[in-house]
């Protein structure tokens, strides 16, 4: 185990995420696929951190969890808000601005 | 050891990220997802950030996964209503981007030589009271800052969930 293997893992979560954000249509999978992304910087985080030997980059980390949360919730309120009055979670659909 | 655990969990968490944005029912991925931050929790045991790794399972896999599914059961979607990817193009399409992305990221790490670097957690390990000594001397203006900002990510949320503003 090396720091490359552990860059490399958080790279290949990064774009899996990023796969989904720009493949799927589905509000909810997008939201999903943004946490993934967040999970891999953190993982990259935490790996560095571990190679520096300080502490620093874990509490980036726990700061960055707090606001993942706080995220999501804001998130899926607008979903349910979105839902409200189109009764849809396709991203494609939400066009309000454009007619 | 340590090498075998981290292609374990290397797979579980690679693997239920790529089950998680390919599943056609909400609930499948975020389940899936969930089993891929407990993995990501095992990388972190194994860096020795022992604190972050429960704090992942508490935060991420219990207390957001279960906002993700109480959502999704709570909009009742059929599942001939979402479509999943937009056909072949986008397949070939975002392989082809996904794999150069990674290219270029093993390319860089190859090059600063980081291949080379065995990883030891060194230095002191990531427990409750070595965390917390840090978060609350040099970083608790920032952690202030943090309970706001979930204060008022918990107000907007009720403000934008509410029927009618009165």
């Amino acid at each position: 185990m090396t720091v490359g293997h552990l860059v490399t893992l958080a790279g290949v979560l990064f774009t899996l995420g990023m796969l989904g954000v720009l493949s799927r249509r589905n509000i909810l999978i997008i939201l999903l696929s943004v946490e993934l992304m967040l999970n891999a910087a953190a993982l990259a985080l935490v790996a560095f951190a571990s190679y520096r030997g300080n502490l620093d980059g874990q509490v980036m980390v726990f700061f960055a969890i707090a606001v993942a949360a706080a995220e999501v919730a804001v998130g899926l309120a607008l979903v349910i808000a979105l839902f409200r009055i189109r009764v849809t979670v396709d991203a494609d659909q939400v066009n309000l601005l454009k007619q | 050891m340590t090498t075998f655990f981290f292609w374990a969990f290397a797979v579980v968490v690679a693997g239920s990220a790529l089950l998680a944005i390919t599943r056609r029912n909400g609930v499948a991925a975020a389940l899936w997802a969930a089993s891929s931050f407990v993995g990501i929790a095992g990388v972190f045991v194994l860096l020795g950030a022992y604190f972050l790794a429960v704090v992942e399972v508490l935060v991420y896999a219990g207390a957001i996964m279960v906002l993700f599914l109480f959502v999704i059961m709570l909009l009742n979607l059929r599942e001939t209503d979402l479509r999943v990817l937009e056909g072949p193009r986008m397949h070939v399409g975002g392989a082809i981007l996904g794999a150069l992305f990674l290219a270029g990221l093993v390319w860089t790490c190859r090059r600063s030589g980081l291949f080379e670097v065995p990883l030891e957690p060194k230095g002191p390990a990531g427990e409750t009271g070595t965390v917390a000594a840090p978060l609350f001397r040099d970083y608790v203006l920032p952690f202030e800052i943090v309970s706001f900002l979930l204060l008022a990510a918990m107000v907007g949320a009720v403000l934008l969930t509410k029927r009618k503003l009165s």
